[in-house]
This record gives C-alpha cells, structure tokens and sequence, in this order.
C-alpha cells in the first residue's frame, strides 16, 4: 500500500525549491552560487536550444509561412518571390472542387480505415500476447518476449521489403492460402476496398456497377460509394505489416502494467474461489484499463503518421488507395513541387494528430485521477 | 497448492490431478512455440530466401531448404556491379550512426542534467518546450526540415543529415528523468568538498549513470541506424544514401516485378543485422527505453 503512495510524494513540488527555509548564511552564499549554475545551466542547455530551435521550432513557423504561398521549390520562399496565397492552399483542401481535394479526402479516407483496423487490432494483438506470456506457468518467458518484440526494433524499410516479398502474387502467403485450397488476390495491385469484396462476396452490390444512389452522389469531391470501400486489399498489407511491428512495443507496456498488479489483489482473487476467466474479467482487465486506453491513444497518434511502408510499398498506388495524408505531402512538395500544398497538409495532419494526443492527455489525466483514488479502496 | 489440500489427498488424485495440469501446461507452451514461430516466420524466410536463386526464389518462395544454396548476393552486394552502392550505404549508415549516437550521448545527458538539477532562469520553459517538442510528430516535420535545410544552403550534404539528429527530445527527457532520480546528497557533499558545476558533473554525476547512458546509447543508435524521413528530406545524391533511403530507393517502383528479390533481401538482412545483435544483447535497454519513450508525458 505504501508503494502506491510513493510517486505522489516524489512529484510534489519542484525539486529543492522548497526543502530549507533561507538561512541568514545560505542567503548569503546562494546569490554567488546560483549565478554559477545559471551559467553553467544554459552552457549545458545551449546544444539542446540550438538544434531543437533550429531544425524544430523554426521550421515548423517557415512551413506555416509556406503554406500561405504559391511556391515551386525555386525561389526563396522568404524573399517575396512567391506569391502570397493567404489560405487558398487550404481552401484548395477543403473547400475547392478539383485534383487536390480528391486526393486530399482519399487519402483521408484512406488512413481512416487505416486506423480503424490497425489500432484494434494491434491493441487486441499486444493485450493478447501479454496476458499468454505473463501466464504463471509458461516455461521461456524471456525468449517469447523477445520474439514478440524484435519486429519493433528493426528498421521499417528492411520488413517492409520483407512483405513486398512475402505477398507477390506467386508469393510465400499465396501458397500458404492455396494449401487450404483459397486463391489469395494480387495483394498490391488489388484496389478494391473490403466493403466491396464483403458485398460482392455475399452477392449483394456487383463492384462493376455499383448501386447509382451511391456511385453519382457524394461529398467532398469523392462519391459515397469511394467512401464507403473499406480499406483496399493493398492497404490490408500494410496494415498486417504494421500491426505485425508495433504490437510487440504495445505488449512491453501490457506486460509493465500485469506485473504492478498487487499479488495479493490476485490471491485474494484466488481464495475467494473465482475462476481465471472471473479473474481476467474482474480483477486483471480493470486494473489495465489506464494502460490499455494509453496503448490505444499512442496507436491513434501512430497510425495517422504511417509513411515509410507506403513509400516502400506502394508508393500510394494501386489507384491511390494507400494514399496517405503524410504521402501526399510529401509526393505534393517533392513531386509536384506544390510546396504550399504540401505544407498545408502537414499542418492539418497535425492538428489531427494533435486531437488524439489531447484524448491522451485527458485519458492520462484520467488515469492519475484513479491513481489517487486506489489507497482508499485498498484500506476498505 | 496449499500444503493443506495436497496432504488431504491420496497421492492417486495428487497424481491425477497434478496430470493434466502438467499436459496443459506442455500444450500452452507448444501453442505458444507455435505463435512464436509464426511471429518470426517472415525472419526466417527473409534469411533462407537470401541463399536462393532468383528463380526458385520465385517459384518456391516457402521452402525452407535454398536448393542450389548460393551466396551470391552477399557477394554481388560488395563487388558487383550494382553492389558499388551498397558499400556506400553501409559506410554512410555506419558513420552517420555512430556520429549521432556520441553526440546524443553527450549532448542530451548534458541538457538532461541542467533540467534536472542546475537551477538556472528559464529551466521551467525549457521544460515545457522540451515536453511539447516531443508532441510533435516526425511525419509532420518533413517539410519543414527540407525548408529550414535549403535554407541554410546545406541540402544534399552530411552536415543536413547529421546535425538536426545530434539532440533528441526524448533522450534529454530519459536523462533528465534518471538524474531526478539520483539523491541528491551525494552531489550535496561534492559541492561542500568546494567541487564546481563541471567537475561534480564529470566526476561525481555522469560515473553514476552509466546504465542510462547505456540505455540511450543503445536507444541512439537504433534510431539513427533506422531513420528514414530524415534522409529522404535532406539528401537527394546516390553517395549520400544510407541503407535506408539506398533499399527504400531500389525496392520502392518495383511492384509486382517479382524480381531480384534475393538481392533486395540480403541488402535488407544486412540493414537489420546490426540491430539484431545489439537488441539480443542488450535487450533490457530496450524495454526501458521504449516504455520511457511512450510514457513521456
């Protein structure tokens, strides 16, 4: 009990500020030392300031600035050059009917069910994998824990090749779904969403001719039926990929979070007779509730930045269904040279992101709030 | 088991029941083996496929068993004709990672210590925008480090590709969470022994946090070895590849060719290796950095 008290002393007030009233000497000694440290303070801080203001903080105000232009890549964008657009590169996004909007909202609705899929998938995959290897009983524990995290730590590029290999049309994961007798699809070059395939499967909507109050009706420059595709099965790839590699990082924090729980809340669990199934439900799920809506909200954040695999990938295609936003700003900057454009998207890239780190913040608010409430219970 | 209830039953119910629990118990680890091997079968198809030939790469992608076996690839990566480039990506991940790693190691431990512990005007700004810096993703900065870079006229060179990673938030963050962990005391007595800032950093500090320097060390070093969006933003000459932009650039436009997979794989292999061997040994680093790295808060 006394552990969970621990970390509100530590996080009390800043460290030192309050520890000794100012004695008549210390008051003396503490100007001529604190001015050292103050010093030697921002000598030590200066790197930190240089590079992080310098590549971070004012680039990000130049990109702001460049979004507001009209600018190819030629001129200096700060030198009056390029013309001033005020927001039109954003109205371009949202408001305007052509190319860029289109490809602005696929690649929206693109990383939607992007999300939709990879963040409960990957959260049940890592909640699964930690309470199966936190079991008791289970011989090797370290070696299932590596193996379940080393995908995580390799380089995105090098697995990413890996599954280009692995779901070529004649690939590894064909024949292993022709031995159950299934005939897998060209995986990359497949742009039909799984909505489609599931209606068409089923026998209820012809992909080929879609149904015409869906097909000629729409908003924002993409008729209902494009939104309503499902991701496409290339996007499926990726997203297996990426469910593949994080759920291992995922599974550290599940894993972090079991082994907090109190023994004794489990084997008074045990001698009150419940079952493990009771157990998971009542006891272990509740206490990794903070966790698990931590996991979630990192996998939201995650998710909306997914870059490299599609570059490796697909590169966006087939017919622009792994189109993401992060993508499109890039191909937007460096391949049509529509850097204001691109810019553009970044920010409201960020802002979405910035959306689900504020859910974050208020779920981890949230979770400290229980934090202090648990002292009280394990007293009743 | 309770010393009671065994001594209770017969030793054949003990037996009995002590049966089934140890046959459920070799079940639950054969089912785990097996999703265990399912997690690594992309591995290890990855290492088998590199010793094949290109055709029976592409007409047996499954089996395990490279018939002929060649090395043919490793070699043509470092002496053949397209493998000229390969040796420039190695040598320019191998530099640029060690580069950024000795100036993470340096530089954040520094910035991590005066958070911690200097008292200095401004420290709790700095904090505040070291916290919100680590909010900000890396996706979103592509642009706005291509600008800053052609900007500064140094686009296309290794100062671009190295200088913007030599501090990064969450490294000075795991610095200056275990300096704040630190007691205070010892530092304390350096300090009446008439030590100065630098000398009780030097000697007094930084002896102490030899297991989080290892941390970060290891933590730098995987990440500048992996990096990708940086590069491809600030480099854009074949001699400034790195085994990231260099694979990426020779994998990517290749859909569906079905073609020289061995080849694209061993260069893969040989990009992950590095990694894999320092992640096997110093696995723990691993785990804590990563749960430090997605608790900053």
């Amino acid at each position: 009990m006394s552990t969970t008290t621990e970390p509100e002393l530590g996080a009390g007030p800043e460290p030192g500020s309050e520890r000794r009233p100012p004695g008549r000497l210390d008051r003396l000694r503490r100007p001529r030392r604190d001015g050292r440290q103050g010093v030697w303070g921002w000598v030590f801080v200066s790197p930190m300031v240089l590079v992080l203001g310098l590549f971070l903080a004012v680039p990000v105000i130049m990109a702001l600035w460049v979004s507001l232009l009209d600018w190819d890549g030629q001129s200096n964008p700060f030198s009056g050059a390029a013309d001033f657009v005020g927001l039109d590169n954003y109205q371009g996004l949202f408001a305007e009917d052509g190319l860029t909007r289109t490809l602005f909202m696929t690649s929206l609705r693109n990383n939607l069910y992007y999300v939709v899929l990879a963040v409960p998938l990957q959260t049940a995959l890592a909640l699964g994998l930690a309470l199966a290897v936190n079991q008791q009983r289970l011989k090797g524990k370290g070696a299932f824990r590596t193996a379940f995290y080393f995908p995580s730590v390799t380089s995105s590029i090098a697995v990413s090749t890996v599954f280009l290999f692995l779901f070529q049309s004649s690939g590894a994961v064909n024949s292993l779904l022709k031995w159950v007798g299934v005939q897998g699809p060209n995986w990359f070059t497949d742009a039909r969403g799984l909505v489609w395939v599931a209606l068409d499967w089923i026998g209820l909507v012809d992909p080929s001719s879609p149904p015409a109050a869906l097909a000629d009706h729409g908003v924002l420059g993409l008729s209902w039926w494009e939104w309503l595709s499902g991701p496409s099965i290339a996007m499926c790839t990726i997203i297996m990929l990426v469910v593949w590699t994080t759920s291992g990082t995922f599974m550290l924090m599940f894993l972090a979070a079991l082994q907090d729980i109190p023994e004794a809340q489990l084997e008074s669990a045990r001698l009150d007779g419940t079952n493990r199934w009771q157990t998971l439900r009542h006891v272990i799920l509740p206490a990794l509730r903070p966790i698990l809506f931590l996991v979630i909200t990192l996998g939201l954040i995650g998710t909306w930045q997914v870059f490299d695999q599609v570059y490796v990938m697909s590169q966006g295609q087939p017919a622009n269904t792994t189109l993401t936003p992060a993508f499109l700003s890039y191909n937007m900057s460096f391949k049509d040279a529509q850097y204001g454009t691109g810019a553009a998207i970044s920010f409201v890239l960020l802002a979405i992101i910035l959306v689900m780190t504020g859910v974050q913040r208020l779920v981890l608010r949230e979770r400290d709030g229980r934090r202090r409430l648990r002292p009280r219970r394990a007293a009743r | 088991m309770t010393a009671s209830s065994t001594s209770s039953t017969t030793p054949q119910a003990r037996a009995t029941r002590r049966d089934p629990r140890g046959r459920l118990r070799l079940i639950g680890t054969l089912v785990m083996s097996l999703v265990a091997l399912a997690f690594l079968m992309p591995f290890v198809i990855q290492v088998v496929t590199t010793f094949k030939t290109d055709p029976q790469a592409a007409a047996s992608p499954l089996s395990l068993l490279p018939n002929p076996f060649t090395v043919a690839t490793y070699r043509q990566l470092f002496s053949g004709s397209e493998g000229a480039a390969f040796p420039t990506w190695l040598g320019n991940s191998l530099f640029i990672s060690l580069t950024v790693t000795v100036g993470r190691v340096v530089l954040d431990s520094l910035a991590g210590y005066a958070l911690a512990r200097l008292r200095f005007r401004g420290r709790g700004l700095l904090t505040v925008l070291l916290i919100s810096v680590m909010a900000v993703p890396g996706v979103v900065l592509m642009i706005p480090k291509f600008l800053v870079v052609q900007y500064l006229g140094i686009y296309d060179t290794y100062t671009a590709m190295i200088v913007p990673l030599l501090v990064d938030a969450v490294g000075i963050f795991i610095m200056k969470q275990f300096f704040e962990s630190v007691p205070r005391e010892i530092e304390e007595a350096a300090r009446i022994d008439g030590a100065g800032v630098l000398r009780i950093y030097w000697s007094v500090v930084l002896p102490m946090a030899k297991p989080a320097l290892l941390t970060l060390t290891i933590l730098s070093f995987q990440g500048s070895w992996n990096e990708f969006t940086h590069f491809v933003v600030t480099t854009q000459s074949s001699e400034h590849a790195t085994l990231t932009t260099g694979l990426a650039q020779f994998v990517s436009g290749s859909l569906g060719s079905g073609t020289r997979y061995p080849l694209k794989l061993t260069a893969a292999l040989l990009a992950t290796i590095p990694v894999a061997i320092i992640f096997f040994v110093f696995q723990r680093h691993f785990v804590r950095g990563g749960n430090a790295g997605a608790l900053k808060e």
